[in-house]
């Protein structure tokens, strides 16, 4: 369905003094969430914006999401408090007649990693996305929590519980996965000293990236409260690397300079075993996700090819699970 | 009996077909939606050429590390639930070995470039 009528006839109230808008494109869109770009017109110059909304009836976010209209105020409270972010520019009302969603300022470059990690043109941003992210990461974590829209609270035992519910869901046996979650459950952490704002998918695909670097955090549909170790062990997944396996922050760089960058704008020190922990976790998420992501193939309406063999990835979580916990070279 | 030429066979010659004559004609959405649909098949044809060798070997396996016998299923669904329950681990005589190698086998016909496969596919024991 396209949005171009309500999206022209609210335009004018959105941003006052534009005469419409140009170059309407949808970039991605599911059966709950769609992401549009466009450009709008106006006599001061265009303002490029891109636009995500769930359509009326898919308002209530599914399952862990926050929902739009946090991300909306997280996004805009990280662009505030200087974190590399879009600026976000309207947040939906129901007069509009287009569901929940906001605008956000579009910002041009590049989140494709096979790109950032080899093309020419990133390779100062190579050394220096490291420490960016570290910063970010900082910068995300002190936001202040008394401002902060309604989240869940995410602890490592709610977690590790959410992850074995959902693996049994599948009703397929993995033996690999099974042997994760006893390591998991017999290695978890003590309840973090520390609670902050968690991103919760602070990752390639959802970093813009420019030749200087970080150019935007993207996508806080999984934010919550809880550990800020978790966000630290997630970038270290190895299913984000792409190849670049020896550089565990994304392809990019060491673990000793990401924590370097944290701790330096963070004040707060980082706890290895506890980010070593949430790294294994992650690995089993994104191995679960995979078999998710199968079983909505099967499922249908979406019977796409890339569904199906994303299922068929799940098996490199279970080498780099292995990898992790049972290494066969010390 | 089925006649030739094999499933593999003719899977291969479609894949050549759509690699040399059809993906250069296509661009885009298209052009990424060929490439993951030739993966697929690339993959189909690793799985018909080494399951039966891998399953046979890991039902092997199983049976004697479990002490059981039973479908490739219901051995693994055995295994998932003693791991599940306590009753095996990583210190199990043999279990680390062999989830290492039905892991590898997996791999080989799942995603034999991935960087990890490819590492320890590699290495010097």
């Amino acid at each position: 369905m396209t949005i171009e009528n309500p999206v022209k006839a609210g335009i004018a109230n959105w941003f006052p003094g534009a005469t419409g808008i140009d170059g309407l494109t949808q970039l991605s869109g599911g059966a709950s969430q769609e992401t549009w770009s466009f450009d709008v017109v106006h006599p001061s110059g265009n303002i490029a914006v891109i636009l995500r909304r769930a359509p009326a009836g898919y308002g209530a976010a599914p399952g862990r999401a926050a929902g739009l209209e946090a991300e909306a105020v997280l996004m805009q409270q990280a662009y505030e408090a200087g974190i590399p972010s879009p600026r976000v520019r309207y947040v939906l009302r129901p007069q509009d007649g287009l569901g929940s969603g906001f605008i956000m300022a579009r910002v041009d470059g590049e989140t494709i990693p096979r790109k950032i990690l080899r093309d020419a043109q990133f390779a100062q941003a190579r050394g220096l996305l490291t420490g960016q992210l570290g910063k970010a990461i900082a910068g995300i974590h002190a936001l202040d929590k008394s401002r902060l829209p309604t989240l869940r609270l995410m602890t490592v035992a709610g977690e590790i519980g959410d992850l074995a519910t959902e693996y049994k869901s599948f009703d397929w046996p993995r033996p690999v996965f099974d042997l994760a979650l006893r390591w998991l459950r017999e290695n978890a952490p003590a309840q973090s000293d520390a609670v902050t704002l968690v991103h919760g998918d602070f990752r390639h695909g959802n970093l813009i990236i420019g030749p200087e670097g970080l150019r935007a955090v993207l996508d806080w549909e999984l934010a919550h409260v809880g550990d800020p170790m978790e966000d630290l062990g997630w970038i270290c997944v190895n299913s984000w690397r792409f190849g670049e396996i020896d550089k565990p922050v994304g392809g990019l760089g060491t673990r000793e300079d990401l924590f370097a960058a944290y701790e330096a704008a963070s004040g707060r020190a980082v706890d290895v075993a506890r980010v070593m922990f949430w790294e294994v976790l992650g690995t089993l998420r994104w191995g679960i996700m995979c078999c998710g992501m199968m079983q909505r193939f099967r499922a249908g309406p979406d019977h796409s090819m890339e569904r199906a063999m994303i299922g068929r990835r799940a098996s490199e979580t279970e080498i780099d699970l292995l990898r992790l916990l049972a290494p066969r070279r010390a | 009996m089925q006649d030739h030429p094999t499933p593999v066979e003719l899977i291969n010659a479609v894949t050549e077909f759509l690699r040399t004559d059809v993906a250069p004609q296509l661009s885009g959405h298209a052009a990424f939606k060929l490439r993951v649909g030739l993966n697929a098949l690339d993959l189909v044809a690793r799985q018909i050429t080494h399951e039966a060798d891998g399953n046979a070997a890991e039902s092997e396996r199983l049976a004697k590390l479990l002490g059981a016998s039973g479908s490739l299923e219901d051995l693994n669904r055995l295994l998932s639930a003693r791991i599940a329950s306590g009753d095996m681990g990583f210190q199990a005589p043999g279990l680390t070995e062999h989830v290492w190698q039905t892991t590898m086998d997996k791999l080989a016909i799942d995603q034999p470039n991935y960087a990890s496969y490819r590492r320890e596919r590699d290495a010097k024991p």
